[in-house]
């Protein structure tokens, strides 16, 4: 069976910057993948360069073997793909942000329902059933009508999270979903989260929980200074002995949670 | 100054305001055509229009209305004064419009474009659902302000032989002897017309106020 993610030699540079320095990664269906490490590893850059949303330097993207923005060409060469075929197979990805990137002039439905009928051309009366029942899902079918600055971080998160789902992706990914968010609303949108990684859902998610990554996760990925370190079961990664880069990391989130992986 | 005078001063305010609410029309759309190609990753469309926009915007609009006036006919096209007034004043308040658009199309937050990418939007499609909505309620205090200018600037197009409500002032000022009444009351009517598009700019500020308090 094809990975549902495959990352094969990728390269990120920001000017003289490398970013990523060769990563290869691969992503079984219905895994979840955290991604951790310190900042400026080059987590949210690779999570990135998967969605295509940042073009890596080299290197290529596989999504359930389709390659994603970039591909060998006849000669073997790396060559860019048109638009509409990113689009095709950026359609098999959802993406949830850090900031939401709630569209401001949407309510919570119109934010979810706007791809159904933009670009699937669903009819408004099945988008809205559609929406509101992803809307039910993330728990705020209440406040389908709310705009986005009526609702609270943990709120817009999950709103953000029901628009990604209602394109039916097969893989999600999340880029540190609740590094902008308080503790107290932290615990909701992972909660969400954990629900969907309980139905099976593909998920590769750059986070600094720990705690989650060790709980939901059965894939850790390490990133340090744009290489990938580590990759193994929460067991393997966080068990003793502990890889001394990953121990020095740890270390500063040990009033964070950590300390249950002790 | 009698009530006879008055209405004709009213019924000239008319042709002020159709020539103005045409050309701010028309100068919306264009002046997001123009933000928008500015804006273009592509070299020669963004030298394109940011040309547009110096030129517009650095020559007078009583130059450019004469300009457009005497070139019009040279080229063989020969049009009443009114369509060269709204031609000229559409062209020159567009190069402005694109300029308050563009500062709003630029401080977009980068990541509401990438949420539509990720959803599977377009090019086209994010600029008409995400872009421009939201553009637009940034820049709507601007715009509004730019449409009240036009309404004062329309005064100008008295040089291509419009009587519209300035010019019909200076007819009548200069045939009555009453130049201070009309002009006073000319210069009341552009008032009523000013805080009509500045009330209308407020309504639109809070229909578009998005659950914000």
């Amino acid at each position: 069976m094809t990975a549902a993610v495959i990352v094969k030699a990728l390269r990120k540079s920001f000017g003289a910057t490398e970013v990523l320095r060769g990563i290869d990664l691969e992503v079984a269906a219905g895994d979840v993948t955290c991604i951790i490490g310190p900042s400026g590893s080059g987590k949210s850059t690779l999570l990135r360069c998967i969605a295509f949303l940042d073009q890596a330097t080299d290197g290529y993207v596989f999504v359930q073997g389709e390659p994603l923005g970039f591909a060998p060409d006849a000669s073997g060469a790396r060559a860019r793909l048109p638009d509409a075929r990113v689009r095709d197979v950026r359609a098999k990805i959802g993406m949830v942000f850090q900031q939401f990137n709630l569209w401001p002039h949407r309510t919570a439905l119109g934010n979810v329902t706007e791809a159904l009928t933009t670009v699937r051309g669903i009819a408004p009366a099945e988008a809205r059933e559609r929406g509101l029942a992803q809307l039910r899902k993330v728990g705020l079918a209440a406040h389908a009508d709310h705009f986005p600055a009526q609702l609270s971080g943990g709120q817009q998160q999950r709103v953000a999270i029901a628009r990604a789902l209602a394109l039916e992706p097969q893989i999600m990914l999340f880029d540190e979903p609740t590094s902008s968010l308080d503790p107290e609303l932290t615990g909701e949108v992972l909660n969400v989260m954990r629900a969907l990684a309980s139905e099976g859902m593909t998920m590769i998610v750059v986070s600094h929980e720990i705690g989650f990554a060790a709980s939901v996760a059965n894939r850790i990925v390490f990133l340090d200074g744009g290489k990938l370190l580590l990759n193994g079961t929460p067991k393997e990664v966080f068990g003793q002995p502990r890889h001394p880069r990953l121990e020095q990391f740890l270390e500063t989130y040990l009033d964070r949670g950590a300390a249950i992986l002790a | 100054m009698t009530w006879q005078l008055f209405q004709l001063l009213v019924t000239a305010a008319g042709l002020t305001v159709f020539i103005s609410a045409v050309s701010i029309m028309i100068a919306l759309v264009l002046g997001t055509i123009v933000s928008v190609v500015t804006l273009s990753p592509k070299p020669a469309f963004a030298l394109a229009g940011r040309t547009y926009i110096s030129f517009f915007r650095g020559v007078p609009l009583l130059v450019q209305l004469l300009l457009i006036y005497n070139l019009l006919p040279v080229m063989g096209i020969d049009l009443p004064g009114i369509v060269a007034a709204i031609i000229g004043l559409s062209l020159c308040t567009a190069a402005f419009q694109a300029e308050n658009l563009r500062g709003a199309f630029a401080s977009l937050p980068r990541g509401l474009v990438e949420a539509a990418e990720m959803a599977g939007f377009s090019a086209a499609q994010i600029l008409r659902r995400v872009r421009v909505p939201i553009a637009f309620r940034l820049a709507l205090p601007a715009l509004a302000n730019e449409a009240i200018f036009t309404l004062r600037a329309s005064s100008l197009v008295s040089v291509v032989g419009v009587v519209e409500l300035t010019r019909t002032a200076q007819d009548l000022a200069s045939s009555t002897f009453l130049p201070l009444q009309l002009f006073a009351a000319a210069g009341l009517l552009y008032l009523l017309l000013s805080w009509t598009i500045a009330a209308l700019g407020h309504v639109m500020e809070r229909r578009m106020r998005w659950g914000r308090v």
